[in-house]
């Protein structure tokens, strides 16, 4: 049997990641992924603004720290010095679906040949647990004390799918690391968008349905149960999209 | 080298960009510097540059910012609003020491102002194109053929200090047209000899990191204080200036840009009338050209200041003049060109009282 090691995808620096966050595992399967598919060399990563604004320390791959919300643009221009690069970018649901979302829909309707790894978990993390675009209705946040009323706050936006209308989009899944079939899962997903980028198919996307405990105010156990409980059914698991065969253009 | 061409000067920002290794430029339309897109659009696809006119001002910004990072000369260019809207892309470019030019034709403002020439963004320009303690190298043409002449040096000096440079031109200098020389094409940019450059290790060395955050106060110090240290060596080495009739001179304009022209044919006129005036025209904004506004101001009772707006450089004059002499100023604003004539009889009322 296979000896579980560290993955040479990330560096030795510690995560800064909460008890029983997700984020570390989401980092640790695209770390994986880059080193099985020996492009970790070749790869340059943009970090967003939140709770994954440190990822720099932790992948193993040359790493540009982008402005809120413009990751996507980011490596949009780091993918045009050098097509052959790898460019992966890593974003929370308010660096993505909020300040960045003109950024995101546009790199994705240019079919910029490129992998965006979205964290979904309803709430942003680093500024201590604010409404995000993705918090459910009903959802209590620090900014929704009362519950997210949606005929203030509007609905929670699913991306996904709404990406997945769009031509430049080679691929689109979302998944989860509830579980251990889940993570395998993921991890899949994962290798199945950055090849579609070495392939030169377009633009990927996989959304991870992830937790913050810390801000959701739960254990981490039973942070995984309220996501299995009330993010799927809302945010349901599956392919949106898969357009790797022929790519986008 | 030799052949002269007549072109529109936001054409020849374009051109001059690309002789200057310039293969990346990501912008957004809008009046008066839109030409420098067409002309990218037209040229980028057929030399296997990049032309891509992005979703906003903010994606153009930040595509430099990925671009530039990875070692190769990537610039945007836009007028007034759309500056604000890169402010946010400037401020972080400056704070990871990322080296880009960025071209602002300014326009009237503030909001949407105007569409016609103006000098409202000297301010924004030399202390406030974005937040945080950082100064861009900023650089004021007043002739199409030294916009292009002056985009070699700001790219050369961006990649030497790993400052981004600013050229502050507006919306006359991008729309006249003027008989131009060209530099010897130098050829694509490439990431040689930029260390800091995220290209890929290669599996061969230690990730590099493009970033501007710091944590901890101390060390977020140490960088700022450190890259105050190259800015003062660029304050030592790199101010730019022209002095026009000068030396005895008893009245001094000192003018920018476009407006720098109009004031030299009213400090021509006037001297064909017995006043002896000369102009100080700085060539870069930052730095700014303290010693001559100083050595000037001690020999002299009287500096006018010209400017299209109500008087923005003005104060940086009166800063260095240092109340060795009474600094007057004269200004349009709106998108309204001061005429010769304006600017002569403003030197005429201080003539009355020259030394
Ligand atoms: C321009 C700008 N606006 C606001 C912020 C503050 N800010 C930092 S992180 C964050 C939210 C991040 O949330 P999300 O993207 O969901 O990631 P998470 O922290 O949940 O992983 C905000 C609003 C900022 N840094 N920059
Ligand atoms: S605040 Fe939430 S998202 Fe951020 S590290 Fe902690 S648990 Fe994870």
């Amino acid at each position: 049997m296979a000896e579980f090691k560290k993955t040479k995808g990330l560096t030795d620096a510690p995560f800064h990641y909460c008890p029983g966050c997700t984020h570390g595992i989401v980092h640790r399967l695209v770390a994986e992924v880059l080193e099985e598919l020996g492009i970790l060399g070749k790869t340059v990563g943009v970090a967003p603004v939140g709770c994954a604004v440190m990822a720099y320390d932790y992948f193993n791959c040359d790493m540009i720290q982008a402005p809120h919300g413009r990751a996507p643009a980011v490596a949009t221009g780091a993918k045009r010095a050098n097509p052959d690069n790898i460019i992966f970018t890593y974003q929370g649901d308010g660096d993505l679906a909020a300040i960045g979302t003109a950024e995101t829909v546009h790199a994705a309707t240019r079919g910029e040949n490129i992998t965006v790894i979205f964290i979904n978990n309803a709430i942003y993390g680093m500024t201590g647990g604010q409404m995000a675009p993705t918090t459910l209705a009903n959802q209590v946040t620090q900014t929704t004390p009362y519950g997210r009323d949606v005929t203030r706050a509007g609905f929670p936006i699913r991306m996904s799918e709404m990406l997945s209308t769009l031509e430049g989009v080679a691929y689109a899944e979302r998944v989860t690391v509830d579980n251990v079939p889940n993570v395998r899962n993921a991890k899949k997903a994962i290798k199945k968008a950055f090849e579609a980028q070495i392939n030169k198919k377009g633009f990927s996307i996989i959304e991870v349905l992830s937790t913050c405990p810390t801000n959701w105010g739960l254990e981490p156990v039973e942070a995984l149960k309220w996501l299995r409980e009330n993010m799927i059914p809302h945010y349901p698991l599956g392919v949106y999209k898969d357009n790797t065969e022929k790519g986008v253009f | 080298m030799g052949q002269k061409y007549l072109m529109k000067g936001n054409e020849a920002i374009a051109e001059a960009a690309i002789r200057n290794g310039c293969m990346h430029f990501f912008g957004y339309p809008i009046t008066p510097q839109t030409e420098v897109s067409a002309y990218m659009s037209k040229v980028m696809p057929k030399i296997g540059g990049t032309f891509l006119q992005a979703e906003s001002e903010i994606a153009a910004i930040n595509m430099v910012l990925g671009a530039a990072s990875c070692g190769i000369r990537a610039m945007t260019s836009s007028s007034s609003p759309g500056i604000s809207l890169k402010s946010e892309g400037i401020s972080y470019i400056a704070g990871s020491d990322i080296p880009c030019v960025i071209l602002n034709v300014m326009r009237g403002g503030p909001g949407l102002g105007g569409i016609q020439p103006s000098q409202a963004d000297y301010w924004q320009a030399t202390k406030a194109l974005g937040h945080g303690d950082f100064q861009l190298i900023a650089f004021a043409p007043a002739t199409v053929q030294e916009i292009v002449d002056l985009m070699g040096t700001a790219f050369d000096l961006s990649d030497k200090y790993r400052v981004p440079a600013l050229i502050l031109a507006d919306g006359m200098l991008g729309q006249m047209m003027e008989p131009v020389e060209f530099p010897e094409n130098k050829g694509p940019s490439t990431a040689e000899n930029k260390p800091y450059a995220t290209t890929g290790t290669k599996e061969s060395r230690k990730p590099n990191i493009v970033n501007s955050l710091y944590l901890k106060p101390d060390q977020l110090e140490k960088t700022i204080v450190e890259r105050f240290k190259r800015y003062e060596v660029i304050k030592q080495n790199e101010v730019m200036v022209e002095e026009y009739l000068t030396e005895d001179a008893d009245i001094i304009t000192v003018a920018y840009g476009a407006t720098a022209r109009v004031v030299k044919t009213a400090v021509d006129k006037a001297r064909e009338e017995g006043i002896k005036v000369g102009l100080i025209r700085p060539i870069t904004i930052w730095p700014f050209p303290e010693k001559s506004i100083a050595e000037a101001a001690k020999k002299v009772n009287n500096m006018l200041v010209v400017e299209m707006s109500m008087g923005q450089m003005v104060e940086d004059v009166r800063l260095y003049a240092n109340g060795q002499c009474d600094v007057s100023f004269f200004g349009r604003t709106g998108g309204i060109v001061p005429s010769p004539a304006e600017v002569l009889t403003e030197i005429k009322k201080l003539a009355g009282g020259a030394k």
